[in-house]
């Protein structure tokens, strides 16, 4: 906390703001005070269109207990999607 | 002294560079003349918590300006233009030291200062004010409010934070006023033991209070770390330190 400790990730997708639906490039994470939730400390994600400049993005500030819960559901919803799914490499090897 | 008419207002000052920072100035309306007081914000922003610690100065008889330390990294939203300032790594120290300078000039231009100028800062705003401190030796008290990396590891550094305040010491020569909660995790206690230390070894001026049963960030009334008692108790040392360093 009290840092410039960000964690970057280039990301590839879209999200919705006020202004309507955006590519998203950029997901900026980092564990800091919030700006707006009643918390301490959170988990924040800027997920952003333009990393060096004001433009659109979404926000969540989210206690450390619902950052973890939203991992381990964003690591089975994948698992889930792969079962239920063909992968991009069974799809090439099927063909070939 | 109270004063239950102030103004604030948004204005522009000549910070580093000369160039145009916004800031937020509260004035007690009174004759004067009256001490003044920069206060400096936390790592998400220039926000609403900022502007009204501000007008607290105003109503206790201090001019007070609130600079915005992300100015430059553009116009809108507070929250977003401090989404921005995180990514791109915040502001350099030396452009923050020129800010400060710029703050400390237009205060003392003020028509009904007496010359005096202290600062205080929260949080990151703690490590920048003792970063204020140790450069701008014609500041007259500084206040650091549980600032963290005051003390840093090599690793901690970087191009736009190169040096750890704690390793400006020897040259700061402005009193300083420590507030410090002693379930702090950044700084830890142990951090604070050490800063003392050094102000000690170098026979600085300072006095730091530590208060039992706080963490980080204890004034903010807006969050679970609130403690009232010993806000309150803070609070007072704060402007009995100003009373003593910027009265006339």
């Amino acid at each position: 906390m009290c840092t410039w400790i960000v964690e970057r990730t280039p990301v590839d997708g879209s999200a919705k703001g006020p202004n309507g639906w955006f590519e998203l490039n950029q997901a900026n994470v980092y564990y800091d005070h919030p700006y707006h939730a009643p918390l301490d400390h959170a988990l924040i994600i800027d997920f952003v269109e333009t990393p060096d400049q004001v433009g659109n993005r979404v926000a969540v500030e989210l206690s450390e207990a619902a950052a973890r819960r939203l991992v381990a559901s964003i690591l089975a919803a994948l698992e889930s999607g792969e079962e239920g799914h063909p992968t991009r490499v069974e799809v090439s090897a099927a063909t070939a | 002294m109270t004063y239950r008419s102030i103004m604030a207002e948004e204005i522009t000052y000549r910070g580093h560079e000369a160039e145009q920072i916004q800031a937020y100035l509260a004035r007690p309306l009174g004759d004067g003349p009256f001490g003044s007081v920069i206060v400096i914000h936390h790592m998400p922003g220039w926000d609403a918590g900022i502007m009204e610690i501000t007008r607290k100065f105003a109503h206790f008889g201090y001019n007070a300006i609130a600079p915005n330390l992300y100015t430059r990294f553009g116009t809108g939203d507070a929250d977003e233009v401090a989404a921005v300032a995180r990514a791109a790594g915040g502001t350099p120290d030396a452009t923050f030291v020129g800010d400060m300078a710029g703050a400390a000039d237009y205060l003392r231009m003020m028509p009904a200062a007496n010359g005096k100028v202290g600062v205080i800062g929260f949080c990151s705003g703690g490590r920048h004010a003792v970063l204020a401190a140790s450069h701008l030796p014609d500041l007259d008290a500084a206040v650091d409010c549980w600032g963290g990396r005051v003390i840093a590891a090599p690793d901690q550094l970087d191009e736009r934070h190169p040096v750890a305040p704690f390793d400006l010491t020897p040259q700061l020569n402005v009193p300083l006023l420590g507030i410090f909660g002693n379930d702090d995790r950044s700084p830890t206690p142990e951090q604070v033991d050490q800063h003392e230390a050094e102000l000690k070894k170098h026979g600085k001026t300072y006095e730091f209070h530590r208060y039992d049963g706080a963490g980080h960030g204890f004034f903010s009334v807006n969050r679970p770390a609130y403690r009232p008692e010993q806000a309150t108790e803070a609070w007072g040392e704060v402007f009995t330190w100003f009373g003593r360093y910027l009265s006339a």
